[in-house]
C-alpha cells in the first residue's frame, strides 16, 4: 500500500468528521499561527531597523550622553544626564587633527514643539543640526537649499520640512518654500522640503522638521543646559573613512572624550560611541528573548494541540474497531494499520500546521499595516519550520493510538459493538 | 482435481476462551478433512463452535492446541503479519453480518483486500469480481444503496477477488430472506464447479446446506457427523439476475428446480428443530443448558 493511498483514506477519514476535524486542529493552528505571525513581524522589524541603519552608510557612529547600559526606557534623547555632550566636544570631535579617521561629525539637538502654519497645528520632532548633515545621513533636500554655514553662525530662523510634514501643513497647490510657520510660536522661514525617505530610527525622518542647530539651542530648547550652562546636544553623528576604520576612530573618539570629561584611567565612560552592529546586537537581544518567550506559548499550545490530536485519534481508533477488524481480515497487516492512523494523524496536525501559517501570515500582514515602515517577512525557515513541528506533532502524538489499533485482534474487532 | 493431497487438515484442534474465571471451551478436538475443489456445509446448533472453528480455518484466530495445515503449511506457528498474508492470498472470507465499509462504495470494498496485497490494476479485478456476482451495474453503489443479498454478493466478490484457493462463509445467508439465499448458494455452486474454489459454509438451513456433496455437523466443540450428499439440490436461477446470468452462463440442463435430496445418513432429530438463522441471545446460556440436558 503507497503511502499515497493511506493519505486518502486518511483525508476520506477525516473530511466524515469536517467539524471533528477542525475542532481537534485547533491547537495546531493556533500554536502554529502564533508562532509564525511573530516571527514575521519579528523578521520584518529586524529588517527595517537594518535597511534604515543601512540607508544612512554603514560607516556611522552615534556618539550618546551617558552610558547605554544604564539608559532608561522613554529616556533616550530627553534626559538631561549630569555630563551632557556639549558644542565643545562636538568641535572637538570634527577636528581631522584630534580624530584623523572620521570625514565629518554632525552635532544634533532633538526635542519636540508646535509647529504651525495657518490653522494647522503639529506637535513635531524638531532637529537641530548643521550643514553636513544631509552627507552624513545620506539625506537629500527636493527642494530649496540645506542649512548654510551662515545660517548656523546666525542663529537663523530657517527650517525644512520633512515631506510628510510639507504635505500635513501645506494644502496641495500651496507651495511651502519661503512661507513662514511658526515653531513653539516663533516664526521660521521654510528653506526646502526634503525627500521622501522612511526611516530615522523610530518614526520616520519625514515627520521631521530641521533648524540649524545653534537655533534649536538659543531659540527652541534654551532649557538644555549643561550644569555649567553650556548648551548641550542630543547625539553626534560621527562618519568614519572607511568601514575597517571603525575601531581606531571609536577608540580616538573614546579617548577625545575621556580627556574631556575628566574621566581618570578606572573610571567608566560617561558617553557611548556605538555602531550599527552594536544596535543590531542589541535588537538582536530584544528579538532573542521575544523568540524565547514565543516559543515558550507555541511549545505549550502545541503540546495542547497534540494532545487533543491523540485523544480524537483514540476516540477514531474505538469507532473504527469494526474498520479495522475488517481491514486486518481481507489481509491488512500490523503496519497497514499503524500507517494508515499515523498519516491520519499526521495530516490533521500537518493540515492544522498550513492553516495556522496562513493565519499567521494574515495575521503579520495585519500586525505589519499598523506601521507603514513595517512589512511582514516570510521566511523559507518559518514555512519549514511550522511544517516540520506540525508533522512530528503529529507523529508523536499519532503513535500511540495508531499503535492500539494496529495491535487489535481481528475476531474481537470484528465482534466490537 | 488433486483429491489424495488435502487442502485444510486440521488434527485434534482445541480452542479455550478465558471469561474471567470461568473457561469456555469452543472446540474439543476437532479433525478433519478437505480437498481441493470440494463444497463443504457445516451444521451444528448455536453455540457448538462452528464460528470458533471458521475462524481458526480462516487464520483469523489461532487454536489453542492441534494441528492446522494449509495447503501443506503449518498455519499454527505462523506470526501476525504471515497470518495476514494467508487471509490475504488464499482465503476470502464472507460473514454473516456482510461487514462492507460503511460510505464506501461496492468497487473500492471489493479493491480492499487488492490494496494490501499491493495489486496493480485493482479497479479492473474489482469490477470483474463484481460482474462475477452479477453487480457490474451497481459498482458505485454504497452498501446503504444495497439489498442485502446485493451486499452478501459485494461481499463475495471481495472474497474471490484475491483469486484465493478457499472461501470461507459463516452463516452468509443467515441474514437473508430464502430467495437471496437461494441466490448466494447459486453464485457458490457455480464458483465451485467453473472456478475450482473450495468453499466451506456454515449454515443453519438444512435446505442451504443441500447443496453441497459433503454436510459436517458439530456439537459441543466436536464433529458429531460428517456425511455425504447423493443429489445436492441445484439452486434456481430465477431470482438471478439476467446480466449475471449470461456471465456465469453455464449448460445445466436438468434439476434446476429438482426435488430436494436426501441425505445419506438420517438427520439428527434435535438439529431438524435448531432455531434457524436467528442468532440466539445468550449463547453461554444455552450452551450451559445444552451441557445440563
Ligand atoms: N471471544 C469469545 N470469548 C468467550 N467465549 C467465546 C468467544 N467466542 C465464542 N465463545 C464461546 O464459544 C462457544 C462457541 O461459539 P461459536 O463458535 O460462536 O458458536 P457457533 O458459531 O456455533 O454458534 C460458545 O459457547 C461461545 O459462547
Ligand atoms: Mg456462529
Amino acid at each position: 500500500m503507497s503511502i499515497i493511498e493511506s493519505f486518502r483514506i486518511a483525508l476520506r477519514a477525516l473530511s466524515a468528521n469536517k467539524l471533528r476535524s477542525i475542532l481537534t486542529m485547533l491547537g495546531i493552528i493556533i500554536g502554529v499561527g502564533a508562532v509564525i505571525a511573530l516571527m514575521s513581524v519579528g523578521q520584518g522589524v529586524q529588517q527595517m531597523v537594518t535597511e534604515q541603519l543601512q540607508s544612512a552608510g554603514s560607516n556611522l557612529l552615534i556618539i550618546l550622553p551617558g552610558k547605554l547600559s544604564d539608559a532608561q526606557p522613554g529616556g533616550g534623547t530627553q534626559r538631561r544626564p549630569a555630563n551632557p555632550l556639549t558644542n565643545g566636544d562636538w568641535r572637538a570631535i570634527n577636528d581631522p587633527l584630534l580624530t584623523p579617521d572620521l570625514i565629518a561629525a554632525v552635532p544634533e539637538v532633538d526635542g519636540y514643539a508646535d509647529v504651525s502654519h495657518g490653522k494647522t497645528t503639529l506637535r513635531l520632532n524638531v532637529t537641530g543640526t548643521n550643514d553636513v548633515f544631509p552627507n552624513v545621513r545620506n539625506y537629500a533636500v527636493q527642494e530649496g537649499r540645506w542649512i548654510s554655514p551662515e545660517d548656523i553662525a546666525g542663529q537663523a530662523r530657517v527650517v525644512i520640512l520633512g515631506s510628510k510634514v510639507a504635505e500635513e501643513l501645506f494644502a496641495p497647490g500651496d507651495f511651502p518654500l519661503d512661507q513662514t510657520i511658526r515653531i513653539n510660536g516663533i516664526p521660521f522661514r521654510v528653506i526646502a522640503v526634503m525627500e521622501e525617505k522612511g526611516g530615522g530610527g523610530f518614526g520616520s525622518f519625514d515627520n521631521y522638521v530641521f533648524v540649524p542647530f545653534t537655533t534649536a539651542q538659543q531659540r527652541l530648547f534654551p532649557y538644555l543646559r549643561s550644569p555649567r550652562g553650556e548648551p548641550t546636544l542630543s547625539l553626534i553623528l560621527a562618519k568614519v573613512v572607511s568601514e575597517d576604520r571603525l575601531d581606531e576612530a571609536t577608540a580616538q573618539i573614546e579617548n577625545l572624550l575621556r580627556q574631556r570629561h575628566n574621566i581618570t584611567f578606572l573610571n567608566e565612560d560617561d558617553f557611548s560611541v556605538i555602531n550599527q552592529a552594536d544596535i543590531l546586537d542589541i535588537f538582536g537581544s530584544i528579538i532573542g528573548v521575544m523568540n524565547l518567550f514565543l516559543g515558550g506559548v507555541a511549545a505549550i499550545s502545541l503540546l495542547v494541540g497534540g494532545i487533543g490530536i491523540m485523544n480524537i485519534m483514540l476516540v477514531s481508533v474505538t469507532e473504527r474497531t469494526r474498520e479495522i477488524g475488517l481491514r486486518k481480515a481481507v489481509g491488512a497487516k500490523r503496519r497497514h494499520i499503524l500507517t494508515q492512523f499515523l498519516v491520519e494523524a499526521m495530516v490533521l496536525s500537518l493540515l492544522g500546521g498550513i492553516l495556522g501559517m496562513i493565519l499567521g501570515f494574515i495575521g503579520a500582514q495585519a500586525i505589519a499595516s499598523l506601521s507603514e515602515d513595517l512589512q511582514s517577512v516570510v521566511t523559507l525557515d518559518a514555512i519549514l519550520l511550522a511544517t516540520g513541528v506540525s508533522t512530528v506533532v503529529g507523529l508523536v502524538f499519532g503513535i500511540f493510538p495508531a499503535l492500539r489499533a494496529s495491535q487489535l485482534h481481528p475476531i474481537d474487532a470484528l465482534r466490537y459493538e | 482435481m488433486d483429491q489424495n493431497h488435502a487442502l485444510i487438515e486440521i488434527k485434534d484442534v482445541t480452542k479455550v476462551y478465558q471469561m474471567g474465571e470461568v473457561e469456555v471451551r469452543a472446540l474439543r478436538g476437532v479433525s478433519l478433512e478437505v480437498h481441493p475443489g470440494e463444497l463443504v456445509a457445516i451444521m451444528g446448533p448455536s453455540g457448538s463452535g462452528k464460528s470458533t472453528l471458521m475462524n481458526i480455518l480462516g487464520a483469523l484466530d489461532v487454536p489453542t492446541s492441534g494441528r492446522y495445515l494449509l495447503d501443506g503449511q503449518d498455519v499454527g506457528g505462523m506470526d501476525d503479519d504471515h497470518l495476514a498474508e494467508i487471509r490475504n492470498r488464499k482465503i476470502g472470507f464472507v460473514f454473516q453480518s456482510f461487514n462492507l465499509l460503511p460510505r464506501t462504495s461496492a468497487l473500492a470494498n471489493v479493491e480492499l483486500p487488492l490494496v494490501y496485497a499491493g495489486a496493480k490494476n485493482r479497479r479492473e479485478q474489482a469490477i470483474a469480481a463484481l460482474e462475477l456476482v452479477g453487480l457490474g451495474d451497481r459498482i458505485h453503489h454504497n452498501p446503504n444503496e444495497l439489498s442485502g443479498g446485493q451486499q452478501q454478493r459485494v461481499a463475495i466478490a471481495r472474497a474471490l477477488v484475491n483469486e484465493p484457493n478457499i472461501i470461507l462463509a459463516d452463516e452468509p445467508t443467515g441474514n437473508l430472506d430464502s430467495k437471496s439465499g437461494a441466490e448466494i448458494m447459486r453464485i457458490f455452486q457455480d464458483l465451485n464447479a467453473q472456478q475450482d474454489i473450495t468453499i466451506i459454509f456454515v449454515t443453519h438451513e438444512p435446505e442451504i446446506a443441500e447443496h453441497t456433496r459433503r454436510i459436517i455437523r458439530l456439537q459441543d466443540g466436536q464433529v458429531l457427523s460428517d456425511s455425504s450428499v447423493k443429489n445436492p439440490r441445484q439452486a434456481g436461477d430465477r431470482a438471478y439476475t439476467r446480466r449475471a446470468r449470461d456471465i456465469a452462463h453455464h449448460e445445466n440442463g436438468a434439476d434446476n428446480n429438482g426435488a430436494p435430496s436426501l441425505a445419506e445418513e438420517k438427520i439428527h432429530p434435535d438439529e431438524q428443530s435448531d432455531p434457524g438463522s436467528v442468532e440466539t441471545q445468550s449463547i453461554v446460556t444455552q450452551m450451559g443448558a445444552e451441557e445440563g440436558a
